[in-house]
């Protein structure tokens, strides 16, 4: 295997508050190969944007406790200094967010929020940068990038922002670019448009993503691997075909049966039970077992591991791989 | 005017029974205006553009279409939260379209609404109580002694605990503050509710569990539902029959079942193959079509058919016929679609589109009809 583009080892990011400590983030470990699409899926809370926000750097470390690894290109992002971590921020990971209207600044023309990004990394003149965010803004689809160039955030529509965001974060030609819910605040319609554009630029660029999102839906097509996340930890792992075929993990069954499909005959939903669990207080043993409806007296006790099922595919749960298989076939992939 | 087309072609789905709610022609423009003492009109909004639409007494009416379609408004009309510029609106077989005063206020007794944002649509400086009981203060309907009792039934109702009453909105979750907000909506026994993108804010694992809420709900008030989404997935769940917009303009209705197996409109096409399919396979097998652009703005739609500067369906057959501009360049679209505009005709019973070039190619390449242990008779 060649060398990983982001390794992240045993990543632990908990926030003392008054109330207890937050463990948003709790022993988490994953790669990231060049050029390739992760998925990472899991409920509001689940951990999934903290543990991206403290590979960018962008955690408060004065009011989090942060523990683990973060490899970026041979280098611990965790430890190096301020002025490195901002020379890779931008440069070599760029970063789009789920709400286009809040991360554009209303005041500043979007051209020159684009040419801002390259003059703050590179050494060339402002027309220069203003050139290349025109070519940018081209690049991701908006018509008339020279008259959109010169207009402000409030000019623009959802979907127009989210491309001109797009257009920000690859101005740079990033290797690794961590798109956290880029499309939950948009209509379908708009949401096929944005994943078809990040689809199209990945290989353009030959960029690495990281799809942050709550809905297994819209990872399906565009992802390699795909990572489950719950209540800070990763609970299943796998290829797309592995997490939407075989999947071996009772919260993935849940999310699965919870998205209404086009295909299914049924009438009713099966939703996950509950609400996603308090961070400060996560339940003991496997941190899904007050909502699973396969739960047994072990996981009460003893948190499950994330173990190998076969080849890259892993899950966290004590059933046993047979009970799995078969609850898969009977009640989970019946629906399809 | 549109009105005499729908009342030649008698409504086909349940004939012998009245609507709840009818519509008319019914339009809403929000005037655009110049100057600060003397202002002019200098132009319009054209939010809703000449709607007919029926929803009759039990059963879910889904709205679907983008944003700025004019879903939410039209929501607001059939409400009265706005008044009509044009046309008609009936409820329960009164002319309600010019009420005001007293005679409104009463009517709103029998309409509710659920709102998409649960965190902006209740007040945070009032206790859970306080807002699912706010009806019956209004209202009027029961003493003041007994509207603790009765909110905390109605909490239980929708799945909160009811010792959870002098709770704050900020306490709970999103899913259980639209739970709130279904409560609030349910005090009064309404016949009809309103439920503008009510789970579009909300997670998936969430949103199913207020789906099935709502369908109960259903099931045990007889209540009748407007039912407002983007997603056609959604829609699909809880509704009976679906419409979809377009620019201020119904472009289909149809019979769940029907609209789903074959939609006719080149736009729900669209809106079909841009749902998520969470399975890689169908997902890289489904037909994919990729809407250009956004909605065009409502101040200037464009002529003939709205939805043709977008069309997928107009263009490729502009472009098998070669068709050419004046000046030699490839047209992007059928002259008929550029300059009539189509109306709703039949596609079949209880289906209507208003295309002159419907498709009939299937959006998702299984056939569910056909295919599948779960496949209905």
């Amino acid at each position: 295997m060649p060398e990983p583009l982001l390794e992240v080892k045993n990543l632990r990011v908990h926030f003392p508050t008054e109330d207890g400590i937050v463990k948003a983030v709790d022993g988490v470990s994953f790669a990231i190969q060049p050029g390739e699409t992760l998925g990472v899926v899991g409920e509001s809370g689940s951990g999934k944007s903290v543990s991206f926000l403290t590979v960018m750097g962008l955690i408060n470390r004065k009011s989090a406790i942060v523990e683990g690894e973060v490899i970026f290109q041979g280098q611990d992002l965790l430890n190096v200094p301020k002025e490195e971590l901002q020379a890779i921020r931008g440069n070599k990971i760029g970063m789009i967010f789920q709400d286009p209207m809040t991360s554009l600044h209303p005041f500043y023309k979007v051209g020159d929020q684009i040419a801002e990004t390259i003059l703050a990394h590179e050494d060339i003149s402002k027309k220069e940068a203003g050139t290349r965010a025109v070519d940018m803004l081209r690049r991701v689809g908006i018509p008339r990038p020279d008259e959109r160039a010169r207009q402000y955030p409030h000019e623009f529509s959802g979907g127009m922002r989210q491309r001109a965001m797009i257009a920000m974060a690859l101005s740079l030609n990033p290797d690794l670019l961590i798109a956290d819910e880029p499309t939950t605040a948009l209509d379908v319609t708009v949401q096929a448009q944005i994943l078809d554009l990040i689809d199209r630029l990945q290989s353009e660029f030959n960029t690495a993503v990281a799809l942050i999102t709550h809905d297994l839906g819209v990872v399906a097509e565009h992802c390699d691997y795909i990572q489950v996340m719950y209540a800070g930890r990763l609970v299943e792992v796998g290829t797309a075909d592995d997490i939407y075929y075989q999947p071996m993990m009772p919260y993935t069954w849940g999310l699965l049966k919870s998205i209404p499909l086009l295909t299914a005959q049924e009438e009713r939903l099966q939703p996950i039970r509950g609400l996603p669990p308090s961070l400060i207080h996560v339940p003991e043993g496997c941190p899904f077992n007050p909502r699973c409806p396969y739960v047994f007296d072990r996981c009460r006790v003893e948190t499950p591991q994330l173990l190998p099922v076969d080849g890259f595919h892993a899950a966290a749960c004590h059933l046993s791989l047979e009970d799995r298989k078969r609850i898969v076939e009977q009640e989970v992939l019946e629906r399809t | 005017m549109s009105t005499t087309e729908t009342l030649a072609t008698p409504p086909p789905a349940k004939p012998t029974v009245e609507p709840l709610v009818r519509l008319e022609g019914v339009k809403k423009y929000f005037p655009i205006t110049r100057g600060i003492i003397f202002q002019r009109k200098v132009g319009a909004v054209h939010a809703v553009d000449g709607v007919d639409l029926e929803i009759f007494p039990g059963e879910t009416l889904g709205l679907v279409g983008e944003t700025g379609c004019g879903k939410s408004t039209l929501a607001r009309v059939v409400m009265r939260l706005h008044s009509l510029t044009e046309g008609k609106l009936w409820f329960d077989g009164r002319d309600v379209s010019n009420i005001r005063g007293r005679n409104l206020r009463d009517l709103r007794r029998d309409m509710q609404m659920v709102f998409q944002d649960p965190y902006a649509s209740l007040n945070p400086r009032k206790t859970v109580g306080s807002i699912i009981g706010a009806p019956f203060r209004l209202h009027g309907t029961i003493p003041k002694n007994k509207v603790k009792g009765e909110v905390q039934e109605l909490m239980e109702l929708v799945g909160l605990n009811p010792e959870h009453y002098n709770r704050y909105p900020h306490e709970f979750s999103g899913g259980q503050r639209q739970r709130i907000g279904v409560a609030r909506s349910l005090a009064l026994r309404p016949k009809l509710i309103v439920c503008d993108e009510p789970v579009s804010a909300l997670d998936v694992s969430i949103q199913a569990q207020i789906l099935n809420l709502l369908e109960d709900l259903q099931n045990e008030f007889h209540l009748t539902y407007l039912f407002i989404a983007h997603d056609l997935s959604v829609v699909k769940h809880v509704s009976d029959r679906v419409a979809v917009m377009y620019l201020g303009k119904i472009v289909e209705t149809a019979e769940r079942d029907s609209l789903y197996a074959q939609p006719r409109h080149p736009y729900t096409g669209a809106l079909m193959s841009a749902v998520p399919v969470p399975d890689p396979k169908l997902a890289k097998a489904k037909r994919r079509i990729i809407l250009e652009g956004d909605v065009p703005s409502p101040i200037d739609p464009p002529s003939g058919c709205r939805f043709h500067p977008r069309c997928p369906r107009t263009q490729s057959l502009a472009k098998e016929q070669g068709l050419t501009d004046e000046h030699g360049a490839p047209l992007r679209f059928v002259p008929k679609c550029h300059d009539e505009e189509p109306l709703l005709t039949d596609q079949g019973p209880g289906h209507t589109a208003a295309c002159h070039f419907p498709i009939d190619t299937r959006i998702i390449p299984v056939d569910i009809d056909t295919e599948g242990p779960g496949a209905s008779p």
